[in-house]
């Protein structure tokens, strides 16, 4: 397989023919934003965010699934291109409920680490508040419809990693989530392995592990009194830790 | 079949036609039917047979005959009357006094003079309304499979290839791309099997091109799709049609039976090597799976989502193998183009864009309806002359081409020639031959959320820009048009237009803005009179 070289943002770079130019670029730390992409898993091109201007074409191309040429001149940093990627998360934010500062993932999430990366500092697009339906009835997991990219991530890894096939998107457009099996309650899918890998790949609070939510976090004070009576009781059976 | 046995078929079934003293075709396609063409045809023929004339006169159904917005229409053979508004009361008096009485009826004719017709030039709607669709012997006898036949007996498929490209003939499915060259590069494609494939999904709202000609001269797209596969080297064609097309999907089906029957289609058509085979594939009706990406997904039974181009069809398409994906008006042109020569086709319409165009004509204008016109007619001969203006009292504001991805022509560009390259300069395409004519009465901001909410309902949802963007899209203009925008509303508005045009991920998100962006570009005055002032901070003088 023949070597390739061209230049991302003037940058000369080299690799072969079967690598994406996103690949690439990454060889040679060149930084690209992305969201649908996941090392691992097949391209979709989806969130296009990884667009990138190429000398001669006059389309914007995904660094994700675009393969490169000899001499080709690939920019990924003007102006145009980031502002683009700041109004694909300001849509983002827009489109869903993400309130960062109840959710599970708050600091551990890629839609927030893209808009710091981005500098998205207010949104000017109309919140959807969408009332998509949270689905709890899986044993471990919860999916939170209303955080959903739909960056697919999880159709993908349960059916090229786990071999279930367990997600789908449903409807069109605007209306479209991510539905189980032929669309029904997580819980009752015979085709899940409760592997836990789609919950592992979501970029955001959509698709989380039981007992990690907000409200699981509420404290049980009606346990208090209890803690009174046995300490007044005497009634431990270890010793206080200051006290070893 | 062979050659002999073809002009042997046609020949008897045109001299069963000239038997008859007279022969009464009335049109069922979709337009017609809905507004009694079905009654009309049955009183015809209780009349012959009430009046034992099963000998003399023949009645036909066909495929749509042009003037929809005044149907039921009927033509009488041999002299070519053409009749309107046929209602019950009209066809009896037809009966009467024209068929049988040998008068036409001048109350229900219409003027053959009429622009409507003489400025029209037939080729792709050549048959249509004028043969019965349910009957290959009728086709024949207008020439069906005769280039077919040409092509397997006297030309290679290199040479096919050089006379498509050789017309200059273009995709007629909206962008215009060159047939001859695609057929070329699916021909040096690499590959076991390559497929050919006809769009006949035609989603855009208020265009009946492709219904129409599959309704009526269903075998002509046969024929240009087995060409192509002689051409390309592919065994095997699909017809993608929409579930919402009923009528054509049955003479679609009764026409592939015919066809397979005449060894016209199959093993070893026509007794050459060639192989060739068509079936219907039944869509749900999503105009995203026009697209050709998702439409070969669809095909193979999965969702209807695009995917980056590249790879291109013509290289890896159907199962990963070269396909070739042509409109159906673009294979309806190929036998003319076969039978009669490339130079022929090149001389009619412009060099850029030689050929025909059709049209489905709607909107505030007097003749609605198909029309077939050489391409590069300036727009006010459609409007004015073939269309027969707008209705009284009003005038001419726009017409939108292109549906909701294209944009619309406003009245100082009426002399635009309408091909590919003139029309993109003004910001609109050709699209697939949508034409809606709107009058003074028409409000532009309307017209963009119309067809913006479109867009909404029918974006795949695969993309970000596209999913998400459309819909604030339509927010904004929705807000434009109660009232209650600001200056900064508008200007988020074009920004998010241009944003989506260039990122997203297909044809129907990337076309999506244009109607907002033409629209703004001919008539912003519309937009901005709508608007509130910006809010300015004045200090209060004590
Ligand atoms: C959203 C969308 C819808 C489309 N719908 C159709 C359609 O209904 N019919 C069609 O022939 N082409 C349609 N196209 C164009 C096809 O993708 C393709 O370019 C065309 O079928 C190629 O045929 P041609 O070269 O003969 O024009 C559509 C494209 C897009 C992006
Ligand atoms: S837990 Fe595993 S099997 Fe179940 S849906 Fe997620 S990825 Fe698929
Ligand atoms: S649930 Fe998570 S991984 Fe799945 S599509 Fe939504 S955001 Fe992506
Ligand atoms: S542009 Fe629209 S229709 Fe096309 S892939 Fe994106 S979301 Fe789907
Ligand atoms: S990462 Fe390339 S489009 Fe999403």
């Amino acid at each position: 397989m023949p070597v390739i070289t061209f230049t991302i943002n003037g940058v000369p770079v080299s690799g072969q023919q079967s690598e994406s130019i996103l690949e690439i670029a990454r060889q040679h730390d060149i930084r690209i934003p992305t969201l649908c992409h996941l090392d691992g898993l097949s391209d979709v091109g989806a969130c296009r965010l990884c667009l990138m201007e190429i000398e001669g074409t006059s389309k914007l191309l995904p660094a994700c699934s675009t393969y490169p040429s000899e001499n080709m001149v690939v920019r990924t940093d003007t102006d145009k291109l980031k502002r683009y990627r700041r109004t694909i998360i300001e849509l983002l934010a827009a489109e869903g409920n993400h309130q960062c500062a109840v959710c599970v993932v708050n600091n551990n999430c890629e839609l927030q680490n893209l808009a710091y990366e981005v500098g998205l500092e207010h949104v000017r697009a109309q919140y959807l508040f969408p009332k998509k339906e949270l689905d709890a009835t899986h044993p471990d997991y919860i999916i939170d419809r209303n955080r959903c990219v739909l960056c697919t991530r999880c159709v993908r890894v349960c059916h090229e990693v786990e071999g279930a096939h367990v997600w789908d998107i449903a409807n069109r457009g605007i209306n479209c989530e991510i539905v189980a099996d032929m669309n029904q309650p997580w819980g009752t899918s015979e085709s899940c392995t409760s592997c836990g890998k789609c919950v592992l790949v979501c970029p955001v609070g959509a698709l989380i592990e039981k007992g990690a939510t907000v409200s699981e976090m509420e404290k049980h004070r009606a346990f208090l009194p209890y803690i009174m009576t046995a300490r007044t009781k005497q009634e431990w059976i270890a010793r206080a830790i200051e006290e070893d | 079949m062979t050659i002999e046995e073809l002009e042997e078929r046609a020949a008897s079934e045109q001299q069963r036609q000239a038997e008859f003293k007279k022969r009464v075709l009335t049109c069922t396609a979709a337009g017609c039917v809905s507004c009694g063409a079905g009654k009309v045809v049955g009183h015809f023929r209780a009349q012959v047979k009430e009046r034992n004339l099963a000998k003399e006169v023949e009645v036909v159904e066909t495929g749509c005959m042009g003037l929809c917005g005044s149907g039921p229409l009927v033509r009488v053979a041999p002299d070519e009357t053409m009749y309107k508004n046929v209602d019950l009361e009209a066809a009896h008096q037809i009966f009467d006094e024209h068929v049988v009485g040998g008068k036409p009826v001048a109350a229900y004719a219409v003027d053959p003079k009429m622009p409507f017709f003489t400025r029209q030039v037939k080729v792709v709607l050549e048959n249509c309304g004028r043969i019965d669709a349910e009957k290959i012997e009728a086709s024949m006898a207008a020439g069906g499979y005769e280039a077919l036949a040409r092509a397997l007996t006297e030309m290679k498929p290199e040479e096919v290839i050089e006379e498509v490209r050789k017309a200059g003939l273009r995709g007629r499915g909206g962008a215009g791309y060159p047939t001859g060259l695609k057929w070329s590069i699916v021909r040096k494609a690499q590959g076991d099997q390559k497929y050919v494939v006809c769009n006949a999904d035609e989603g855009d709202p208020g265009a009946f091109m492709d219904r129409s000609v599959l309704e009526g001269d269903p075998h002509r797209v046969l024929e240009g799709m087995a060409i192509a596969g002689y051409a390309t080297g592919a065994s095997q064609g699909y017809i993608y049609i929409r579930a919402e097309y009923p009528l054509a999907i049955e003479r679609l089906k009764t026409a592939i039976k015919q066809a397979e029957r005449a060894g016209l289609l199959g093993n070893r058509i026509m007794d050459s090597a060639l192989s060739f085979r068509i079936d219907l594939r039944i869509g749900a009706g999503a105009f995203v799976c026009g697209e050709e990406t998702a439409l070969m997904r669809s095909i193979q039974g999965r969702r209807g989502r695009p995917r980056p181009r590249p790879p291109y069809p013509s290289e890896k398409g159907l199962w990963g193998m070269p396909t070739l994906i042509n409109n159906v008006e673009t294979y309806a042109n190929i036998a003319p183009i076969i039978r009669n020569g490339s130079a022929w086709f090149a001389a009619m319409g412009t060099p850029k864009s030689p050929g025909t165009k059709v049209f489905a004509l709607a909107g505030k204008i007097c003749n609605t309806g198909l029309i077939e016109v050489p391409m590069g007619v300036p727009l006010r001969e459609i409007i004015e002359e073939i269309g027969g203006g707008t209705p009284e009292g009003t005038t001419f504001k726009a017409a939108q081409t292109g549906g909701p991805s294209g944009g619309c022509i406003p009245a100082e560009h009426l002399d635009l020639p309408v091909d590919y390259e003139s029309l993109q300069l003004v910001g609109s395409i050709m699209g697939s031959g949508g034409m809606i004519v709107m009058d003074s009465t028409s409000n532009m901001v309307d017209v963009a959320k119309f067809f913006m909410d479109f867009s909404v309902d029918e974006s795949c949802g695969k993309c970000v820009p596209c999913r998400s963007g459309t819909k604030q899209i339509a927010l904004l203009l929705e807000k434009i048009r109660s009232g209650q925008a600001t200056p900064d509303d508008l200007a988020l508005l074009e920004e998010l237009c241009v944003m989506v045009k260039e990122t997203s991920l297909c044809g129907l998100g990337q076309s999506a803005p244009n109607p907002v962006l033409s629209t703004l570009r001919f008539f912003r005055k519309e937009y901005v009179d709508l608007l509130i002032p910006k809010l300015v901070y004045e200090p209060h003088e004590a």
